[in-house]
């Protein structure tokens, strides 16, 4: 029940930031959004609502997000660098790496930031290993391409959504 | 002045991300270019858009797309390249490794009843 609550609430915020209105007929528009969209998709969100409570994790969130945004704006020059160039220097693969981190949300989000940065895409996740397919496979040890895929986010990460 | 070049970075490296559409070999690398580079792009646009009209309706719309577009663009590629893999589309003549061929099948047949 607790669940439904915050997802209820985290909703109707969305909604008001999108209308940014606080006119009447926008405020039960967006419960009744709001209060459907908890009734259809409430049993699927995170079970421990007491994490949403906890300061320490959005102050990591504000440092990941600017961690974030210098390594995707790095990955983009990365990828329009090898797109532009003539001879086009690109040697993809998918490599398996090793997953430190157990929860679903937090293996989400980790999958979406690798996505987002250097020449890396999420491909799968089996049991504990995540597949990725590299632009760029740089090296042919697991311990090295690991910490490079996966490492400079996996300890925020952690910290965030664990 | 600032939005103009934000917008103005945003439209160039959505023209990254459609070149390398057309110049990269398979369907993964292209979906490598399609992602990052566009979403960037994008995100600088809404963040132009954001800076020239100030925090009023548009331009908190914009700010709140910018995460919609975070999720949508990393699990939309996510699904294509799973996608697109079980089907049976080959990597490109370039690729060195493909470790994910051998473990699909595996885990394909255990799901099977």
């Amino acid at each position: 029940m607790k669940r439904h609550l915050a997802l209820f609430i985290l909703t109707l915020v969305f909604w008001l930031l999108i209308t940014l209105s606080l006119s009447l007929a926008s405020l039960i528009t967006g419960i009744v959004a709001a209060g459907v969209t908890t009734l259809l998709f409430g049993k699927y969100f995170v079970r421990k609502v007491g994490k949403f409570l906890e300061p320490k994790r959005y102050g990591w969130l504000l440092i990941y997000i600017f961690v974030f945004l210098w390594e995707c704006i790095k990955a983009n020059f990365d990828v329009a660098y090898r797109v532009l160039h003539p001879a086009m220097p690109i040697k993809p693969g998918i490599v398996r790496v090793q997953l430190g981190i157990q929860t679903d949300l937090a293996r989400t989000m980790l999958a979406n930031s690798i996505t987002m940065t250097p020449g890396t895409i999420a491909v799968d996740i089996i049991g504990d290993v995540m597949y990725v397919h590299w632009i760029y496979v740089s090296s042919e040890d697991p311990q090295v391409y690991s910490r490079k895929v996966s490492g400079r986010f996996e300890k925020y990460i952690e910290k965030i959504f664990e | 002045m600032a939005s103009t070049i934000l917008i103005a970075i945003g439209v160039l490296f959505n023209l990254f991300g459609c070149i390398g559409l057309i110049r990269l070999p398979d369907v993964y690398n292209r979906l490598q270019s399609a992602t990052k580079t566009v979403t960037l792009g994008t995100w600088s646009i809404l963040v132009g858009v954001l800076v020239r009209y100030g925090f009023i309706d548009i331009g908190v719309k914009a700010l709140v797309a910018i995460p919609i577009l975070f999720f949508v663009a990393t699990v939309s590629a996510h699904a294509l390249v799973r996608g697109s893999h079980i089907f049976g589309i080959p990597l490109g003549k370039k690729s060195v490794r493909d470790d994910y061929e051998q473990e699909k099948n595996n885990s394909m047949k255990s799901n099977e009843p």
